[in-house]
């Protein structure tokens, strides 16, 4: 008898241990990062976030005063700047000319973010018209659709065009856990995502525009998929959580997972990412608490688009 | 025999029971010595936590009309008489004679209404209407500066922990207090009693604990904008250097005053918690 493609897909990857996943992840929190460790731990995540902006409302401008913050944190201390811009493909022409030869990378939501339900020859026009622009790196929805009614093998399928669609760009895969409803699910796609893609793309948690965000838990269970992945394959896949992750002290809890999970090799911005655009003044917030040892007020820093 | 339950004293922030983040406490005695609880032990983290909690609710206790302030402190006071003798015993926890304990339970509720009374009116007497030499309409009104520091002194822990409060949140500000240590049991009662008294949760901040710890951290915090403190010669002195640094109001009380004047109802101790703005308003010529 044949098994349906998911149940033999997670016969082939294993299962997920739900309570030992969020016993583990809570250990996480208990953590005690102080002084050095701290200012390392913070300079580290503000140089790994990909500043954000999503919203109908994003205008050439509202993505120029975004490039601005990412070029210039702040105007103070010695902070890092930020990994990438996260823009939709519209403002892809606008941000390049902004952030070029300052290292900061473009990364532009495509394939019909944030459902993904567009038709596939749509959505790989969307990919190649943001990668033409200058994206450097993609972030592309898998059909959760597909996935849940088992057509794996399209899924597969898509990613697989996508990745070509990307050519030289960065290809990071946003599973959309809050979609797919267990740990299980989560793993399985993660799988299914890191054997289509190339060495050096990523793997994502979420678009945040759902419900459901990126979470420890999650978080946690798709390192757990890059280290098995890792250790069976040799093939290095990075790790963006996305959504939800709005304080320093959050970023820090992911960090030591990442660092617990896969290692000091993990630990840079090509490996790992945070979705995030308030999560970056926090960051500067705690930096500037550390340099000057006393608590900064919220209006300290420059506001930056809103968003997830 | 029936089970004795004893209770958990917790601070009251955010709109939230919590014990501190470290985990500290301290005991505190009956006045024969006999041991009464545990109390937490605030870090500078408490008070950090507050300060993110007071920032949440203080816009929306802001705009609040004055009117609806009034309203909700006079029904802090109702609240208060609800469980009078509750707060009476709290206060003799600590040593207070029965009548002292009485005494200060009505002069902190006859102290709370008067204020009720003054939150839709201190504007008139605190607000101008400036003569200018030009065709402008000019006038000065008050606004809240925001969050306030508040070091209570050990004696008269509800009465003058309430007169330091009061002028604080009748003027729009939401306040993160330091109250007694040796007696900080009616301020444990006071917040269950806020708690239900409608006033939006983080608008008024309760920790206990040892105000060394954190006296630093209230002078030097730049989202505190003003600080109502009683303090000694050396405590004053840090609080007007961090306070230098961070740009804040300091308002000093002095240890031995005189806590059930009639001299704390005046309107004028709101003004030294507000910023004047100035409005030139041009009017033909």
């Amino acid at each position: 008898m044949t098994l349906p493609a998911l149940q033999q897909l997670l016969q082939d990857v294993g299962g997920v241990d739900a309570v030992g996943v969020e016993e583990r992840v809570a250990k996480y929190a208990t953590r005690s990062i102080k002084k050095e460790s701290k200012v390392f731990g913070l300079k580290l995540a503000a140089s790994m976030v990909d500043l954000t902006t999503l919203e109908g409302q994003d205008t050439p401008g509202k993505v120029a005063s975004l490039c601005q913050k990412a070029l210039h944190p702040h105007h103070l201390g010695e902070t890092p700047r930020v990994a990438a811009v996260c823009v939709y493909p519209s403002m892809v022409r606008h941000a390049k000319p902004l952030v070029e030869g300052s290292g900061i990378k473009v990364a532009s939501v495509a394939t019909a973010f944030p459902s993904g339900q567009a038709p596939l020859a749509t959505r790989l026009a969307e990919v190649r018209a943001a990668v033409q622009d200058g994206a450097d790196e993609i972030d592309m929805v898998i059909n959760r659709g597909a996935f849940l009614s088992g057509e794996l093998n399209l899924v597969a399928d898509e990613i697989a065009q996508v990745v070509e669609a990307c050519g030289e760009s960065t290809l990071k895969v946003i599973l959309e856990v809050s979609e797919l409803g267990t740990y299980d699910h989560i793993r399985a796609a993660s799988f299914l995502a890191m054997r289509t893609i190339r060495p050096g793309d990523f793997i994502k948690t979420s678009t945040g525009k759902t419900s459901g965000n990126a979470t420890l838990a999650n978080n946690q269970v798709m390192l757990d998929a890059i280290r098995d992945h890792y250790l069976a394959t040799g093939i290095e896949i990075g790790m963006k959580p996305a959504g939800g992750i709005k304080t320093a002290k959050q970023a820090l809890h992911f960090l030591v997972a990442v660092k617990e999970t896969l290692g000091d090799a993990w630990l840079t911005n090509s490996r790992y990412r945070f979705g995030a655009s308030s999560l970056l003044n926090d960051l500067l917030r705690q930096l500037e608490t550390q340099r000057t040892g006393s608590y900064q007020a919220p209006w300290s820093f420059t506001e930056n688009a809103g968003s997830y | 025999m029936s089970l004795t339950i004893t209770k958990t004293p917790k601070c009251y922030v955010g709109g939230k029971f919590i014990r501190s983040e470290s985990g500290r406490i301290y005991p505190i005695h009956r006045s024969n010595g006999e041991f009464f609880a545990n109390i937490p032990l605030c870090t500078r983290k408490d008070l950090r936590n507050a300060v993110e909690a007071a920032a949440k609710a203080g816009s929306g206790w802001a705009a609040r009309s004055p009117y609806n302030r009034a309203q909700i402190l006079y029904r802090l006071a109702e609240m208060i008489e609800a469980r009078r003798s509750e707060m009476q015993d709290a206060l003799k926890l600590h040593g207070a004679s029965t009548k002292d304990a009485s005494t200060e339970v009505q002069a902190t509720l006859d102290r709370i209404v008067h204020f009720a009374g003054w939150a839709d009116k201190f504007e008139q007497i605190l607000g101008s209407v400036n003569p200018v030499a030009s065709s402008h309409f000019n006038f000065t009104i008050t606004e809240p500066v925001g969050i306030v520091g508040i070091l209570a002194p050990e004696d008269s822990p509800l009465l003058a922990l309430m007169t330091l409060v009061l002028p604080a949140i009748t003027a729009g500000n939401s306040v993160i207090a330091m109250v007694s240590k040796g007696a900080p049991y009616p301020a444990i009662l006071l917040g269950e009693m806020l708690a239900t008294s409608d006033l939006p949760g983080g608008v008024v901040n309760l920790l206990t604990g040892d105000r060394a710890d954190t006296l630093p951290t209230f002078a030097s915090h730049e989202h505190l904008r003003a600080l109502s403190a009683v303090a000694d010669a050396a405590e004053a002195k840090v609080l007007q250097e961090g306070a230098a640094e961070s740009v804040k109001k300091v308002v000093l009380h002095d240890p031995d005053t005189d806590w059930f004047s009639d001299s704390h109802d005046s309107p004028y101790g709101i003004r030294s918690l507000t910023e004047a703005k100035t409005v030139w308003h041009p009017i033909g010529n």
